[in-house]
């Protein structure tokens, strides 16, 4: 099963801790590959918030293609970042590895975000497809203040690989996952974390309803719902469906993908609507296994799981920096000196989340209907 | 000698003619009658012999003939009477003397056409091809990547939702401090949460006063005991008055269809009912007899049918092919939906039941943008009968499986696959395989679906088959008291006993259906769609059903 690593703090850190602490979880995944999401950079990106990143991996030709696009369109390049490739054994350079932040161009430099969002969106959709085929170009996120690097190898090689041991990149936000490749041929657009304007998730375990969910997805009209190499990739999209596209505030996640039995609404305030959603939203309710650890638009962190997940993941630390960790050896590895008797295992009913300013955890508990604070 | 007369029996059919030969022992018969006297056919009558006996007496061998007068029984030739090999003489018999064999080369076709009718009975498809649902199987079994579940001990929700859902984006959902609430102003579709396999339309008039009554006795117990929540639909015809105003109609979905049969007591009724019903069924067709409409013939209508129904005693009804006001599906289907559920103050779920058919889809889209449209419930050609012509339900008629899954993706391709459900009816148990039909059904992406023949099998020992056995459900003849209005037929039937089979095949199938659905880690939601854990070793069914082919 992958092994899933995040770490918010009000501090920058490197994702090698990410690294490290999957390096301790790692009885458990096959080394088939890591996935990055940098959130709210600092380091050389700390003065670039409002510039979007592309993130991904081309070859020669796609690299031409894509600076061709890029130009036709009138994004100008603001910021490059190469990883320095340190070549270890099994793991080969594919080309170009890049991120890259733009300006936006000119008319659409004063426009609103919704039309901001569609254009990064749009952008992102035609890269791919432009390098579908012949794998020419590959791209993970194109999002303000956040970078995805991903590659098919054991983590700390692939760590490694990129350099990241240097210290060429820092942020207050970090997922990591270890990738146990279980359904589907190693693609590299199958590697978790997934993004969608804004919002990241990675989950561990398999999704059993993952096709009448696709079909779901896909038949909302959204152009970004697209892909699917992964199950995986579904628990991404319904939050942003949920969010982006109904407007419900974050912790309706839990009830979109996990609703409450009719007997359990009892003693919810919102009875009504829940009951409502969970019948419209039927298609969505995962079937587990699954813990999935997001981040919201605006940078909380969370963690939920299902009523099927045997071992839950574990949520630990203190205020300043938390580790939301699929395995507790993982906390213990990122904040040693905590207060162990604070970490939260959100059970089948609990969402755990954490603000971007790392301060204290919160706990929906969806049967009592109830947010409580661990701090 | 015999006259030139009785050697000419041109204008006679042999016995070989027949689809069901008796065999009958005379060393074993006690010539007690009582075959002859139960057959429903009168294929067998009391007949008497001469004989042509070899005897020898004494302590020597010495052979003589005696010619003698011997009794038994004969097979009679005529068409009116074949034997239909339901073998209640068997049955009555006390000495295993007597049972019909099928005769695999009979002409019956040849026959059953006699003064220009042409063959009518009840039952269903007579095909012993294996169906595609008994071909399709279950293969994605979840394994080390994730756990399979316990079907004993994890918790289950084998339930499914009768009616229309919003679309999502359309919910009156109000955000207020991160609290939803809902707008109650807006029409909010009623959706009732039920069992997934529910009991399809017989009517009270094709089956029995005991057969129904056994039936509705199960599904009570089931809601109230067993916590199964079977419904059942009426079929044409109404339902008796008492159960009408009793807290039990909200097991029940009521069947209006195209003579309306029963709907001047339903209506009469409302204003003095306990409870709504679980749902209004609008019948436009049925699978076994495409195009065809209802019949309920003279013999079945006594005296507590023709009450209820409103119509005089020992009459033909026949329910027109089509509705009277179907002029279009715009204005006609929709006018009927909205006043459906206008009479019922828009609280019950109305949504129509239309047979297998290549332009299912046309239909469905239309109720995908009816506001009021609940479901749409398709009855494919294995689908039974209580009285049809023979080529109705012989030769027409779509199979469900393709049906079902081109009218799934069609939802699919508009986003609408949870807003409309669709319930599968027509051959969902033909051979036993209720759960499991059941279950590929719904992982096609059928919400539900429906069974009749199955029931009629299991819980009252049908005696029907595929090879034309029996089936005289359309004459009030049924052997088993099933599909008869005849006393001294349905008295053979104890209503308990059919209650107390319903009861143990629906608990049968819950459990059969976690056993499905453990293996594939499947247990909160029913896994509608999930053509991913589907296979089947033909490939011609793979791609149609677009589903993975296993061999």
């Amino acid at each position: 099963m992958c092994r899933l690593s995040a770490i918010i703090s009000d501090s920058y850190f490197s994702p090698m801790e990410n690294i490290m602490a999957l390096e301790t979880m790692k009885e458990g995944h096959d080394g088939s590959g890591l996935g990055l999401v940098l959130r709210d950079l600092g380091g050389e990106f700390e003065d670039l918030k409002e510039f979007p990143i592309l993130s991904g991996i081309c070859t020669e030709k796609g690299l031409k293609t894509m600076d061709e696009y890029m130009v036709s369109i009138g994004f100008k390049t603001k910021h490059l970042w190469d990883p320095k490739i340190k070549e270890q054994k099994g793991l080969k350079s594919r080309g170009f590895y890049f991120v890259r932040a733009y300006e936006y161009p000119d008319w659409a430099k004063e426009a609103g975000q919704k039309v901001k969002n569609d254009l990064l969106l749009k952008t992102r959709l035609e890269l791919r497809e432009m390098g579908l085929e012949d794998e020419s170009i590959i791209i993970f996120s194109f999002w303000p203040d956040l970078i995805t690097l991903k590659e098919v190898g054991d983590p700390l090689e692939v760590g490694l690989f990129f350099g990241l041991d240097d210290n060429p990149l820092v942020a207050k936000n970090i997922f990591a996952q270890g990738r146990q490749n279980t359904n589907y041929a190693i693609n590299l657009y199958a590697c978790h974390p997934f993004f969608i304007e804004g919002y990241t998730t990675m989950t561990n375990g398999e999704n059993t309803a993952f096709v009448p969910i696709r079909e779901f997805l896909t038949s909302r009209g959204f152009p970004g719902y697209v892909g699917y190499r992964s199950d995986s990739e579904v628990f991404c999209h319904i939050l942003h469906y949920m969010r982006y596209q109904l407007n419900l505030p974050l912790h309706y996640y839990k009830d979109v993908i996990t609703p409450l039995f009719d007997r359990e609404m009892e003693s919810r305030t919102d009875k009504k609507a829940i009951s409502l959603m969970k019948k419209c939203l039927r298609p969505l309710t995962i079937d587990g296994p699954n813990c999935v650890i997001g981040t919201d638009i605006d940078g909380t962190v969370f963690m939920v799981q299902d009523a099927k997940k045997l071992r839950p993941g574990a949520v630990g630390g203190a205020p300043g920096k938390y580790a939301l960790m699929s395995e507790l050896c993982g906390v213990d590895a990122v904040v040693p000196d905590r207060d162990r008797s604070k970490d939260v295992f959100p059970m089948k009913y609990d969402m755990a989340m954490i603000a971007k300013d790392a301060k204290e955890i919160k706990i929906w508990n969806q049967k009592n209907g109830s947010m409580s604070t661990v701090n | 000698m015999e006259s030139k007369e009785r050697l000419d029996v041109n204008g006679q059919l042999t016995l070989k003619e027949l689809p069901y030969i008796i065999s009958w022992d005379a060393a074993k018969c006690t010539r007690c009658g009582q075959c002859t006297a139960v057959c429903p056919q009168k294929a067998i009558e009391p007949a008497v012999f001469v004989q042509r006996l070899v005897t020898s007496d004494g302590s020597l061998p010495l052979p003589q003939t005696v010619r003698q007068v011997g009794h038994g029984i004969r097979q009679v030739t005529d068409i009116e009477r074949y034997c239909v090999g339901c073998g209640v003489c068997s049955q009555v018999c006390p000495n295993d003397a007597i049972f019909p064999e099928y005769n695999e080369a009979h002409k019956f076709a040849f026959h059953k056409n006699q003064k220009g009718v042409p063959y009518k009975r009840g039952g269903r498809r007579n095909s012993t091809e294996i169906s595609t649902l008994d071909q399709l199987k279950f293969t994605r079994i979840s394994m080390l990547t994730d756990p399979a579940l316990d079907a004993g001990r994890h918790e289950f929700h084998i339930r499914t939702l009768l009616g229309r859902n919003l679309d999502p984006e359309a919910m009156p959902i109000i955000v207020k401090d991160d609290t939803l609430g809902l707008d109650e102003t807006v029409f909010i579709p009623p959706v009732r949460e039920i069992f997934p396999i529910r009991i399809g339309g017989m009517s009270f008039g094709a089956l029995s006063p005991h057969m129904w009554e056994g039936l509705a006795m199960g599904v009570a117990y089931l809601n109230e005991v067993e916590n199964i929540p079977v419904v059942m639909c009426t079929g044409e015809g109404g339902m008796p008055p008492r159960l009408l105003r009793s807290r039990f109609l909200k097991y029940f979905i009521l069947q209006i269809a195209s003579g309306y049969f029963g709907w001047d007591e339903i209506i009469h009724a409302i204003p003095e009912m306990q409870e709504d019903p679980a749902a209004i069924e609008i019948k436009y067709g049925q699978g076994a007899k495409p195009g065809d409409g209802g019949l309920l013939m003279a013999f079945k209508v006594l005296d507590l049918i023709a009450k209820v129904r409103g119509v005089p005693t020992k009459v033909d009804l026949a329910s027109p092919p089509t509705h009277q006001t179907k002029y279009s599906i715009e204005e006609a289907v929709a006018k009927m939906i909205t006043s459906m559920s206008m009479a019922f103050g828009f609280r019950v779920p109305v949504y129509p039941k239309i047979s297998g058919t290549k332009t299912a889809t046309a239909v469905l889209n239309n109720l995908a943008r009816n506001p009021f449209a609940a479901a749409l419930t398709i009855d494919g050609e294995d689908g039974g009968t209580g009285a049809a012509y023979n080529v109705s339900v012989d030769k027409m008629g779509h199979p469900i499986a393709s049906n079902l899954r081109d009218c799934y993706l069609n939802l699919v391709k508009i986003g609408k696959q949870n807003v409309l459900p669709l319930f599968a009816a027509g051959g969902v148990g033909k051979t036993g395989s209720l759960a499991a039909n059941a279950a590929a059904m719904i992982m096609l992406g059928a919400s539900g679906v429906d069974c009749g023949k199955y029931i009629m099998q299991a819980a009252a020992g049908c005696l029907g088959d595929e090879r034309n056995r029996c089936n005289l459900c359309n004459v009030g003849r049924c052997p088993r008291g099933i599909t008869t209005q005849n006393p001294l037929l349905y008295r053979r039937l104890d209503p308990d006993k059919v209650a107390e089979r319903v009861v143990d095949v629906f608990k049968a199938a819950d459990t059969e259906l976690k056993k499905i659905f453990a293996p594939m880690g499947r247990s909160t939601q029913l896994p509608i769609g999930m053509s991913d854990g589907l296979s089947v070793s033909n490939r011609d069914i793979a791609e149609r059903l677009d589903i993975s082919y296993a061999c």
